[in-house]
């Protein structure tokens, strides 16, 4: 058997451990720009962290303004402002789900499959670039917000915090997204997550009302849900009032921890898992 | 002997039912184009997605640069360049963000990556066009690009996947230009083709699939003499009674004689020397050529006698099976031959 005398130019050679993990961060750089180039050329994509952040906190604080009660007192506007940045967090990672899908579908994928990368960069880079901009959804409630009257009651670092536990939040979920993407069969099927799982589970939650108005069964759910324990959590890094403080359940009792719990738990299972989906995705 | 830089031995895959490749063997030579030539399906892809790590045979072993494709496929990808089938390029990036991106993911840094992506741009004539969206590009343009992309890291082996289906005629020749000057820097090609005009312009070597085996394998000069159907066509000045007889020795089968008794035709042995042969028997029997041409068997006929008959832009050869079975069934079961009428 006759074998080969190419010989490999000094970069191909076999890298140590530390060069290849420098790779990977190269190659998730790499990925996540040109999913943040993407979405300059396609602001559209942009929507839904821009205007619908927008028309909700206007819509919900003049619409729902005067009609609901907080439980303990407090403006309503300064209830809602938690709840509302965890609904269109939570809701815009469905585009991490529709972005991915969208990659499987393209040829792309094959391009990258066979480049000497770190694989799983491709997902990485999704999340990363998914992150910014709910960064930018953040901010632009939070901007909407202050124009319509909400007012945290604590200092800087405490609502910073604030802002933080809920994007770690929408960030672990970016990865539920992610492997919902690979194993749907189309982007438009993927799409689907947002209104069969994200909305009702940041609707059944102490987001926009306060769960002591709901039904015995489904207050249980909503004390439960950890989107509750995010939007208390924020509420109590921000000061705001929180009605969820008087509901006698350790999750509301202890709204900072049970949300990281949540964030971390949600992380540790979805991201191995996505990048399970990934490979057997891409096996033939 | 050569060293061999892609070694293929045995390799078998199945999607489902269908089986792609029943036993796949052949070697390619540093430094030489190869052409895997075959109609559509018969399991060209799939043997280039096996060595390109994309795929996992069944059975069988691929090598490139002795290395194995399946037990150490991030080795392999560092040597090697891709031109999938199916355009892999990012619709939304610029054609220079494209290449760019590619060089960054094979760890070229960013500076090179910038470098070699201008330099392709311009070899590919796409300079103009660097720095629009994908998506305003023409399928040629396309085409080169993904070429430009398979070649960014100076790739020394390089796979290309049916390079010029869809091209036009000009866009084809620039891509063969492309393909040629690979070769002086040593890389080596294994490219696809449906087009037997293009292995014979580009293959050192061709191995002929059909329905995941291969069914010849040679130069294209040996492919063509092997199936010896060459051409034999004189044209005489006048009709002669002794013409016919006085070639006849030469050719094999009967001579056709044409309507006026000028124009002689015949199968013959591709055979060196044949025409001189030919005209010396002529003129001993006294017969005056106006004409002779001996037409050497292209490509095409060769693969036209090589996979029995059907062409390379005929549909997939096991689905017009299946629809064949499924038509004699349906005679055989409901004897609905009325049915097939209407159909006519």
């Amino acid at each position: 058997m006759t074998t080969t005398a190419i010989a490999a130019p000094a970069r191909f050679e076999r890298s140590s451990w530390a060069k290849r993990a420098l790779g990977a961060v190269s190659d998730i750089w790499s990925m996540t720009r040109r999913n943040l180039v993407h979405i300059s050329r396609e602001p559209m994509q942009l929507s839904d962290v821009t205007l619908q952040p927008v028309l909700f906190t206007v819509l919900f604080v003049y619409i729902f303004g005067g009609a609901i009660p907080i439980p303990g007192g407090g403006h309503f506007v300064d209830f809602l402002l938690a709840g509302l940045l965890a609904l269109n967090l939570v809701t815009s990672t469905m585009g991490t789900a529709v972005g991915l899908s969208t990659d499987l579908h393209e040829g792309m994928i094959d391009r990258f499959r066979a480049l000497p990368m770190w694989r799983s960069a491709v997902l990485v880079g999704r999340s990363l670039a998914d992150l910014l901009t709910s960064c930018l959804c953040a901010l632009i409630v939070a901007i909407t917000g202050f124009v319509v009257g909400w007012r945290p009651a604590a200092g800087v670092l405490s609502t910073v915090a604030g802002f933080a536990l809920v994007l770690f939040f929408a960030y672990s979920i970016s990865w539920v997204a992610a492997c919902v993407g690979m194993n749907s069969k189309s982007p438009e099927s993927a799409a689907s997550f947002g209104f069969i799982v994200l909305f009702p589970m940041a609707f059944v939650s102490n987001a926009m009302v306060p769960t002591q108005h709901m039904p015995g069964w489904l207050q249980a759910i909503a004390n439960w849900n950890p989107v509750s324990a995010v939007v208390a959590g924020a509420r109590h890094l921000w000061a705001n009032p929180n009605p969820s403080a008087a509901i006698h359940v350790w999750s509301m009792q202890h709204p900072v921890e049970t949300s990281l719990l949540w964030s971390v738990g949600i992380l540790a299972v979805a991201g191995p898992l996505a990048a399970h989906f990934f490979r057997r995705r891409t096996i033939e | 002997m050569d060293s061999a830089v892609i070694e293929v031995e045995g390799l078998t895959k199945r999607y489902g039912k269908t089986v792609a490749l029943a036993g796949v063997d052949f070697s390619v030579s540093g430094g030489t184009i190869f052409g895997l030539l075959g109609p559509n399906g018969a399991g060209k892809t799939t043997v280039v997605r096996i060595l390109t790590t994309l795929a996992l045979a069944d059975s069988g072993r691929g090598r490139v640069a002795g290395i194995d494709v399946v037990r150490h496929p991030g080795e392999v990808r560092r040597l090697i360049g891709v031109a999938a089938q199916d355009a892999t390029l990012d619709p939304l990036l610029t054609g220079r963000q494209n290449l760019v991106l590619v060089g960054e993911l094979s760890d070229m840094g960013r500076g090179p990556s910038k470098a070699r992506a201008a330099e392709l741009l311009d070899q590919f004539e796409l300079t103009d066009a660097a720095d629009r969206v994908l998506k305003g590009y023409s399928g040629g343009m396309r085409r080169r690009l993904d070429l430009a992309a398979s070649m960014m890291t100076r790739p020394p082996v390089l796979f290309l996947d049916e390079p010029t289906t869809g091209l036009d005629p000009t866009s084809r020749q620039r891509v063969w230009v492309a393909i040629r000057a690979l070769i002086d820097e040593g890389v080596t090609v294994l490219l696809t083709t449906q087009y037997l005009e293009e292995a014979d312009a580009l293959a050192d070597r061709v191995v002929v699939v059909d329905h995941g085996k291969v069914i010849a394998n040679g130069t294209p000069l040996e492919l063509k003499e092997a199936s010896r159907t060459a051409h034999l066509e004189v044209t005489l000045a006048a009709a002669h009674p002794a013409a016919v007889e006085a070639i006849s020795p030469h050719v094999v089968g009967e001579v056709t004689v044409s309507e006026d008794g000028r124009r002689l035709s015949a199968g013959v042995d591709a055979t060196t020397g044949l025409a001189t042969v030919v005209v010396r028997a002529l003129d001993g029997a006294g017969a005056l050529v106006d004409n002779i041409e001996v037409r050497r068997p292209s490509l095409d006929d060769v693969f036209f006698s090589l996979t029995g008959g059907h062409l390379p832009d005929e549909e997939e050869p096991a689905q017009m099976e299946g629809t064949h079975a499924v038509s004699a069934d349906g005679y055989a079961a409901d004897g609905i031959a009325g049915e097939v009428r209407i159909h006519v």
